[in-house]
């Protein structure tokens, strides 16, 4: 696959693969995709299955963190320069309440009961919960600095956290709200993300250019998972975005400036591809049935959608200025 | 992740060993799980700096001194240090020293080598750098230059115990260079002062010209004597004089100015006799920093720095940040613990700095210089990144800046 060609194919495969979107059937599921435009200040709906834009939600300023809640009816927003998260009420399509976040908030976490939302303050070296409803402050928990990724594991008892400027990832307990341990991890960590299990957290280095995996009985790094496209400058390779396929069996990763997701066996931790997506992947999102990954490309303003069984990219999507994250309800 | 125990960089007081191992922060959680919990790894390094004196800038914008420049920088650092440290394990302590104007730097130097100091984050002028980095004591240390941007400090005045963390003139200019000749602009006016600094400049502008196949039209040296920044109406008279200066040149691009002096370079702007845009020393200037610059989270380091020290952040600022960085960098991702294995991480191509520029940067093993995206900005927005689209490099892109292998004059003196 040679470099130059990127664009070009880009748009050939989306231009393709639009023609067939409207030959084929729609899916047996529906779901909204929520996208946050960090220089629009808005959120673009999208609807799953004819990929139209349903609704601009303008939003608070800066919106880059965004996490739908287990139940389907609200979606979490962070916005940093306004220091508080925007809460969607998916029902209204529009923002209807606003949780009190500390500063800068940039990320956020919800636990699979709904009942919390962890907020990583990336100005303040801190970790914020609150009650998701009542917006009740639970805890600041001092972390490492600029901390971003956030992840509540699959079992709701721990949170794990990324401090991109002191290459930690830290692990809290849910019950005590204190921190249990800090595992050093390549330069600069975005993401974190628990494999199904939760026996596994994977963090992407975005500077380190590598994805950690820690045991999270151990607090151990047991892999260190490197990249390389042919004809890509390693420097290019930056990641951010992990999503673990819906059986576990996958992960894929967004490689930010090299504009290409990798997918990784999460077994043998061999990458097995690596697929062509919009610029600057960042965050992504399964769709509920897991047969299809969303793309978030900063800098085409746009949401790339791939196959998951193929691993081919089929169309990619307008959404807003500089977009960023991304929340599936199904 | 292994330690030593208590691995102590560099000798150090006895009193300052005690109370390092003795604070364990109320907020450490522990390290890694496992390891690291025992004992703190301490490292020291010591901050060297002078109060030159130097012409104010001809804004009154900016401040005319401040006082703090370079050793804020190197101060949030350490914070930041200590603030991921104390989650493994690890302790950084900053030794100050200021020399005043007139002061030596060389005995300063000396006392800081001899109280057992091997880290030396030097914000000096090229003469002082190499008077310090030449004493037989300094023969193991390792000197962060974050001031002199002297080409000659990569060149035929190199020194193996120095690296380079500001970028050369040469990479300035190669950097604004690629711009201008991705923009087509590439018929140049060089105007410059008489100072040698000036001088230095505008040779690295010719240099550039010539690889990137620009053309300088004229070339210009004006003097205007530094003066009081302040007198009323002078603007009448900078409004006739730079026509002066400008009038009667073949037709030209851009005025490439090399004022390092700050005696008029600014005045240029908006006052040339034909309508041309300024670059270099002003105008759009090439730099390794600039506080109007938030790309790849850039703006987290201005919110902690304007928390600390109650200013905006200038280029010397970032250096000393990044200074400080680098060596956490070698301890806590290279797991460095004495100034030898400090020197063997930081020289690898393993090194991966994360100076908010979008990448990891290393040394060029010819010369102790960081690689590095540069800037180019005007006094409130970033205009671009070089090194621009297409200027590529067999190894790194960034490489098209400044000195690369072929045309190194460095040899290192082991």
């Amino acid at each position: 696959m040679k470099t130059v060609s990127h664009n070009g194919r880009h748009t050939r495969v989306a231009a393709m693969s639009l023609l067939l979107l409207m030959l084929a059937a729609p899916s047996a599921w529906s779901a909204m995709l929520f996208v946050s435009n960090e220089r629009g200040n808005t959120v673009t709906v999208l609807d799953s299955n004819t990929l139209k834009t349903i609704a601009t939600i303008p939003t608070g300023q800066r919106p880059r963190g965004i996490v739908a809640g287990p139940h389907g009816k609200w979606v979490y927003v962070c916005v940093g320069d306004s220091n508080r998260i925007d809460v969607i009420d998916v029902s209204k399509l529009a923002v209807t309440r606003h949780l009190p976040s500390g500063a800068d908030p940039e990320l956020l976490a919800v636990g699979n009961d709904g009942n919390r939302v962890y907020i990583a303050n990336e100005d303040n070296a801190q970790v914020t919960v609150l009650n998701a409803e009542t917006g009740k402050l639970l805890a600041g928990i001092p972390v490492g600095s600029e901390p971003e990724g956030m992840r509540v594991s699959p079992n709701n008892q721990i949170t794990a956290a990324t401090a991109e400027g002191s290459s930690l990832v830290h692990f809290i307990d849910n019950k005590t709200l204190k921190l249990v341990a800090s595992v050093l991890v390549g330069t600069r960590p975005r993401v974190v993300t628990f494999t199904p299990d939760g026996r596994y957290v994977w963090a992407s280095s975005e500077v380190g250019g590598t994805v950690s995996v820690i045991d999270v009985g151990t607090h151990q790094v047991v892999q260190t998972i490197s990249f390389a496209i042919p004809g890509m400058r390693a420097e290019f390779i930056q990641p951010v975005g992990i999503t673990m396929a819906k059986d576990g069996s996958e992960a894929f990763v967004a490689l930010g400036p090299a504009n290409h997701v990798a997918v990784v066996n999460t077994k043998t931790y061999k990458v097995s591809d690596y697929i062509i997506v919009g610029q600057r992947p960042w965050h992504m999102a399964l769709s509920p049935d897991g047969s299809k990954l969303y793309t978030v490309n900063g800098f085409t303003n746009d949401v790339t959608v791939v196959d998951v069984k193929s691993l081919k990219p089929e169309v990619s999507v307008h959404v807003g200025r500089l977009p960023w994250g991304i929340a599936v309800v199904p | 992740m292994k330690r030593g125990i208590a691995t102590i960089i560099a000798a150090m007081l006895a009193s300052t060993l005690a109370a390092a191992a003795l604070a364990t922060p109320a907020g450490a959680q522990g390290a890694s799980g496992s390891a690291a919990k025992s004992a703190e790894v301490v490292t020291h390094y010591a901050y060297l700096g002078k109060e030159y004196r130097e012409p104010a800038p001809l804004s009154l914008l900016k401040p005319a001194v401040i006082p703090d420049e370079g050793l804020a920088g190197v101060r949030l650092g350490t914070k930041d240090n200590n603030l991921a440290g104390k989650f493994l394990g690890l302790k950084f302590v900053l030794d100050e020293t200021m020399v005043p104007q007139g002061g030596d730097v060389v005995a300063a130097a000396k006392k800081l080598l001899a109280s057992g100091q091997r880290l030396i984050i030097a914000d000096l002028s090229a003469t002082d750098l190499l008077a310090v980095a030449d004493l037989p004591q300094a023969k193991d240390a390792i000197i962060l230059n974050i001031r002199a941007r002297d080409d000659v400090l990569r060149q035929t005045q190199c020194r193996l115990d120095v690296f380079h963390l500001i970028p050369s003139d040469a990479m300035l200019t190669d950097a604004l260079a690629q711009y201008l000749v991705w923009k087509k602009w590439t018929r140049w006016f060089l105007v410059r002062g008489k100072h040698p600094a000036d001088i230095e400049y505008a040779n690295d502008i010719k240099r550039s010209a010539k690889l990137y196949g620009a053309k300088i039209v004229a070339e210009r040296a004006y003097e205007l004597q530094t003066g009081a920044r302040r007198v009323d109406t002078g603007y009448q008279e900078i409004q006739t004089q730079m026509p002066m200066l400008t009038r009667g040149v073949p037709d030209y691009d851009v005025a490439f100015v090399a004022d390092e002096t700050n005696s008029f370079g600014l005045y240029l702007q908006y006052r040339t006799t034909d309508p041309r845009p300024v670059v270099g020393t002003d105008g759009l200037e090439a730099t390794a920093w600039g506080a109007a610059y938030e790309s790849y989270a850039a703006q987290t380091l201005h919110d902690d720095f304007r928390k600390l020290a109650r200013r905006e952040i200038t280029v010397r600022d970032y250096e000393g940040w990044l200074a400080a960085h680098l060596l956490e960098t070698a301890v806590k991702h290279g797991n460095a613990s004495n100034v030898d294995a400090i020197r063997e991480y930081i020289s690898s191509d393993n090194l991966k700095l994360a100076g908010y520029k979008g990448e990891g940067m290393n040394f060029r093993s010819w010369d102790n210089q960081l690689r590095q995206p540069i800037l180019l900005m005007d006094q409130l927005s970033l205009v671009s990144i070089s090194p621009q689209p297409g200027f590529l490099h067999p190894k790194y892109n960034t490489d098209t800046l400044g000195f690369d292998q072929p045309q190194s004059l460095c040899k290192f003196s082991k």
